[in-house]
Order: C-alpha cells, then structure tokens, then sequence
C-alpha cells in the first residue's frame, strides 16, 4: 500500500546536463543490495564524493541550497540507461518526490510512477525557465495536472490516467493485477 | 499480391506489423482511455540484481509464483568470472554479491524456481542463456529486470526490461500493465561491406537516431542488411535498441530464426515444431501495415565504429575524429571525463585494457572474430585483455574450438561467464583514467569502474587494440593482404 500523493510544493534544485542515466543515479556497485532502503546515501555517488568518500562542494546536493528540496529539474533524457528501479529508490530516499525534464526515459519513468516519484515531462520553454531559476519555489499539483511557477504561470503535464489514480488514491498496482486472476486464466486456457 | 485497384476509401483495412500482432495475442484485458492493457507474459527471465526486493514482496503478500513453467533464472550480473571463486574454492570477494547470489539461491529454492545456478554447465547472462536453451521463441512475450532483454526481439518475440516491481508483478500474475507503445522502422538497405560488423551497425543507428531517438517506440529492423545477418548478430543489433531509448527491438522471424531454435532442448519438439513453425511464418509485417516512424539506413556506408564520449550516442567511424562542438556543455563534459578533445584522431590513441565479452558481443561467433584477429599474435606489452564468453556453454564451445588457446596463447585473460567487466559489481573492474576498448553496450561514467574511460567497438576493433595497444582500424588485420599506410 503506497501513501497518497496529491501536491508537491518545493524548491527546486538544477542538474542541467542531458542524458543523466542511472548508472550516474545510482552505481552498479550499490545494486548489490537486497532491499530498498537506504539508497539515498549513494545517491549520485561518483559526482557527490570524492574518491575518499568526502562530499564534493562544487556539486549541488552538498551545496546547502539544496537542502530539502524535493523537486529535481534536470536536462533531457533523464534517467537512460538500465532498468535498475534502485535509481527512483534512491532518489525518493534521498528527499526528492518529483524530477522535472522535456524528456524522461521510458523504464525509469514507469519504475518512478510505481514508487510515488513523479516524473513530470513539461514543454522547451517551462524547462528552459526552470533550468535557468534554479532554487524557484515552484508546486506540483496531480490532481489539477499543473506545474505553478513563482511567476503565477500555470503548465499542465501529463502522466498516465491509471498510474495517476493509482498515486492519487494510495492503490497498488499489483492488487489491480491480481483482481484479474479471473480473466487471466481464461487467457490461458486460449492459448494452452 | 492482390493487383485490383481498391479506392482509398473502400480499400481493406491497413496490415499488422509485427509488432502489433505480437502485442495482439498477449492482451488479455485491451487498453481503454483510463487503464492500460493487462498483457500476458510468456517468459520471464529472472537474475540476482533485480530479484531480491520482488520476492520480498510476495513474501509480504503471502503470494506464489503463478507460472513456474514460465520462470527461468540464472546468475550473471554480481557473479564473479574468476573460477576459483565461481566454483567454491575460494569466498566470492565482492561480499554484498555473495549474499546476493546467496539470496536467489535461497528465492529459488523457496519459491520452486528453475534456476541456473553457480554451478549450472547451463548457466550465462540472462540474454545469452534465453535464446540457447531455446526459451527465447517467435511471438513470445519476454520480461527480465535488465534493459537489454531488448536482446530477443531478434527471435520475432516483444522482449523489453522491466523494473523490480513488475518483476513482482509478473511472477505473482504473469501478467503486466502496459501503454501500447509506438512503432518505428529502422530500413536497413544494402549489405554491410567486409570488416564491418553487426555492432559497427547498431552503433551507427544510434548514432544517427540518438540516445533518447527511441523513446517510447518498439523499433522493427528490416531490409536487406537485416535479414542478410546471423542469429548471434541480429541479437547484436536488437540488444542496444535500449542505447537509442527504445524499449524493444524486433527482427521478423525466418529460415536463419528457425534453423537457430531447431532442436534447442526448451523448443517445440517432433509434430510441434511443424505447428510452430507455421504459426511463427505469419509473423511478418503485412505489406501496408503502417509505421508511427520510418528511418532509412544505408548499410554500404557503414565503418567500423568507435564511441568516444559518454553516451553510446558519441560514436564515429573508427577512421574519424572527435567531434568539434564548441559550447555545448554536455559534450565538453564528456570529453573532460575521457580525457580526449575536439578533433583530436582516435586511431592510434594508447589504450590499457581490452574486454570481449558481455550480452551484446559474449557469443561463439563474437570469440571467433576476437579469435581471428589474435591467432598467432600476442597482446601488447601493459594492456590487459579479459575475454569473458557468455554462458558456460559457450565455454565449452570455445574450449572445443581451441579459441579459448588461442587467447590465452596470446597472453589474454579467460574467464568463467558472466556480466564481468560490462558493469563494475562483480570484481573485474577498469582502474581510474584507463582507456578500455570494450565490446559491450555502455560507455557511461563509471560504467566499468570509477573513473574507467570506455571505448565501444566490435569484437574486431577490441581485439586488433589488444595486440597493438592502441586503438586501431580492424581491417588493417582482418584484410587479405595488410592495407597501405594511411597518409
Ligand atoms: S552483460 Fe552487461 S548489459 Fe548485458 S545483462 Fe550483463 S550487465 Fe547487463
């Protein structure tokens, strides 16, 4: 049972570069972990330490700026790469509950809808401005579909009908799944 | 052909591709407006990585595996290469891979899955062992936690990775929430010329398409180039359909897929494979069947193909140099991270470590091309060279074949299978700053080891690196007669 996601309201922290894949979220060496939780150390690992393990000051995250926020803008085709869902784990264990880009790659975006992470995909100029007013208070409305500028511009986005009442409602995709055992089998038996 | 001319109008309804014929069969409950589609799955592969949180799971939820037939395992990602350790004789090093390993061991066992294990003579990477044991089959729906299940849309099936808790999803329903996705042609024309490879190919599609280019789509390769390849490389070609950001790749199944599976121990056996075979001949895209996107290629035009940045998207032919683009930060980055700058020519740049292996180039044909190049001749003073085959059956071949002689004769390392250096989680790493000329799938930051700087080639290309120790144009060995010196 996940919790209910209804408004996001945050500033935000800017990670400009395009193609962000998740072997930068989260490093192979991390995936050898056999649960979810404390990811969010490791979170972007080889840009956020030093090869002695101490944070480095010129990257964001350590920058105190960023110190609570919750919502990523990042450039295009966030999140390539491999399917690990360790990188939205990582990513909501660190504090963050939505990334923000023109572009998100289609495995890290549906693994980010199961775990309550918005991936949020706006238009060329809403991301251009958020990209360059790092630090904006800025709200993330699901149930109005709107991204709300601190300018008062309101950008709709879109996510996926049935994913989107799952987040809104607190529902778990598997119990939907298995609330189909009846069709499935009848499926089956088609195709034995 | 029906040659009558039909108004538009009143004309039949537009063919299937592929791809959505696939799709069709595996609905089990059709998309609407507010939910996706329940589509059934036929295979799903599972390994060590991706597994533990799903199994987890179902522990919580008091759920069984639905289909155990349909469930198959191995181990390949964190499992060590170095025999001693694969085989118990000594602990498995990197400590939190050994309790993973221990994990699916413990998952499998509790839960009655067929699993590959340690010691299985069936084991190998996920995407290897699918297609030789003859799961991997036309018109099968296939899921694995790993981005490169994209790897057996060669075969004709709708193959794509998926997250942890689909896996969880698929082993308590056999079943997944899917949006349809959109479709893409990818129009291989010509032949490829001599030298060039399956890879050089896949390289050069991304290249021209882009990273995120196939976003959303599921990409059917076609034409002459296409259908002129092998099994092993058009499981090349679809395995990197990820590195374009799509989610699957496709081949229409023909004479050279059914040559393949005949006889394989998990494909349809006596009166059954006739059946099959004749339902798997109307796997075709219908002539008319309409393309979301069509991208022609010419495969005359290719070279052999070499990143030289961050994403497998930075890629030029081998005879090239690094391109020039001033202002542009992400590309400034890249080269930053590789050590390398506008301009500069790749051919001759010293390199320290060679890799052959991985699910892209980890097949008896690929370690018959390294081998090719390598017989008789050495590797070069301080490179370091793993050839790591797929599977332990490939092994075995390779053993029987006398290539794996021929690499060691040549002063290269010869592993148990496995991911190895593909992803740095299993011991074999690339060190801080090194230049590795590889054969598998990503050069990301990191991706080999904290700070490696990967180079993506062929199996060719890796191995004339290896005994020149620089990077080198693999035609200069695989020619007749050894080419003039460029000018
Ligand atoms: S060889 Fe590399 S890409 Fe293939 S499954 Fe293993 S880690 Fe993934």
């Amino acid at each position: 049972m996940q919790q209910a996601i209804r408004k996001i309201q945050s500033r935000t922290v800017v990670m400009p570069s395009t193609n962000i894949d998740t072997d930068q979220i989260i490093p192979a060496r991390f995936l050898t972990t056999t649960t979810k939780e404390g990811l969010g150390k490791q979170l972007f690992a080889d840009w956020r330490y030093d090869a002695g393990g101490a944070p480095k000051p010129d990257f964001i995250l350590n920058q105190p700026a960023a110190a609570g926020c919750q919502v990523l803008i990042a450039g295009r085709n966030f999140g390539c790469g491999s399917s690990r869902e360790h990188a939205p784990w990582a990513l909501l264990d660190y504090g963050f509950k939505a990334v923000i880009s023109t572009e998100i790659a289609d495995i890290f975006r549906s693994n980010s809808l199961k775990n309550g992470l918005l991936p949020i995909v706006v238009d060329e100029a809403t991301h251009g401005w958020l990209l360059s007013n790092p630090g904006s208070e800025i709200t993330v409305d699901l149930e109005t579909n709107a991204v709300t500028l601190p300018t008062g511009v309101a950008v709709k986005f879109e996510v996926e009908a049935f994913a989107r009442f799952c987040l809104l409602n607190g529902i778990d995709e598997l119990g939907y799944l298995l609330k189909q055992s009846e069709a499935i089998a009848r499926h089956e038996q088609r195709h034995a | 052909m029906n040659a009558s001319t039909h108004s538009q109008a009143a004309g039949p309804a537009a063919g299937k591709t592929l791809f959505e014929k696939v799709w069709e069969q595996h609905e089990v409950v059709p998309e609407t407006v507010d939910t996706p589609a329940v589509l059934y799955i036929d295979l799903h592969l599972v390994h060590e990585v991706t597994s533990p949180q799903a199994f987890s799971l179902l522990r919580a939820e008091g759920l069984k595996v639905r289909r155990l037939d349909r469930t198959l395992a191995t181990m390949d990602h964190s499992t060590p290469t170095d025999p001693d350790e694969v085989f118990g004789r000594i602990p498995i090093k990197v400590e939190s891979a050994a309790r993973q390993v221990r994990e699916l061991e413990k998952n499998a066992r509790d839960f009655g899955v067929e699993l590959l294990g340690l010691d299985s003579d069936q084991r190998g990477i996920v995407h290897i062992i699918g297609p030789e044991q003859g799961a991997t089959q036309p018109g099968k729906t296939i899921v694995c936690g790993d981005s490169h299940t994209a790897t057996h849309g060669a075969f004709g099936a709708l193959a794509f990775g998926i997250g942890t808790t689909e896996v969880g999803h698929v082993l308590a329903t056999q079943c997944l929430l899917q949006r349809r996705p959109k479709t893409m042609a990818v129009e291989v024309g010509g032949r490829l010329p001599a030298g060039v490879t399956a890879k050089d190919l896949i390289l050069a599609i991304i290249g021209k398409i882009g990273v995120g280019g196939g976003t959303g789509y599921v990409i059917e390769y076609r034409g002459s180039a296409i259908e002129a390849l092998s099994m092993d490389e058009r499981m090349t070609v679809c395995n990197m359909s990820i590195e374009a950001g799509a989610r699957a790749g496709m081949v229409a199944p023909d004479a050279t897929t059914f040559t393949y599976l005949k006889g394989r121990r998990m494909a349809p056996q006596g009166a059954e494979w006739d059946r099959a075979v004749a339902r798997w001949q109307r796997l075709r895209t219908d002539p008319g069947a309409r393309f979301d996107k069509v991208v022609p290629f010419d495969a005359h035009m290719i070279e052999p193909m070499i990143t030289y940045g961050t994403n497998p998207g930075m890629v030029v032919p081998i005879t090239g140099s690094v391109p020039v683009r001033d202002n542009d930060a992400v590309h400034a980055k890249a080269l930053a991270y590789m050590g390398l700058s506008g301009g500069e020519r790749l051919i001759g740049k010293p390199i320290q470590v060679v890799f052959v292996g991985s699910c892209t180039n980890g097949r008896l044909s690929d370690l018959q091309l390294a081998a090719s190049v390598l017989q008789g001749r050495k590797v070069a003073k301080g490179v370091r060279a793993l050839i790591v085959p797929g599977s332990q059956q490939i092994k075995r071949e390779a053993e029987a074949l006398g290539l794996a002689k021929i690499f060691t004769d040549a002063g290269a390392e010869w592993r148990e299978s496995g991911c190895s250096m593909c992803l740095g989680m299993n011991g074999d790493l690339v060190d801080k700053g090194q230049y590795s000329v590889s054969t598998s799938n990503r050069n990301f930051e990191g991706r080999q080891g904290i700070g490696a700087r990967t180079l993506l080639v062929s199996p060719a290309t890796a191995a004339a690196a290896a005994i020149t120790g620089r990077v080198t144009d693999p035609r200069d060995f695989l020619a007749p007669s050894p080419s003039v010196v460029n000018a």
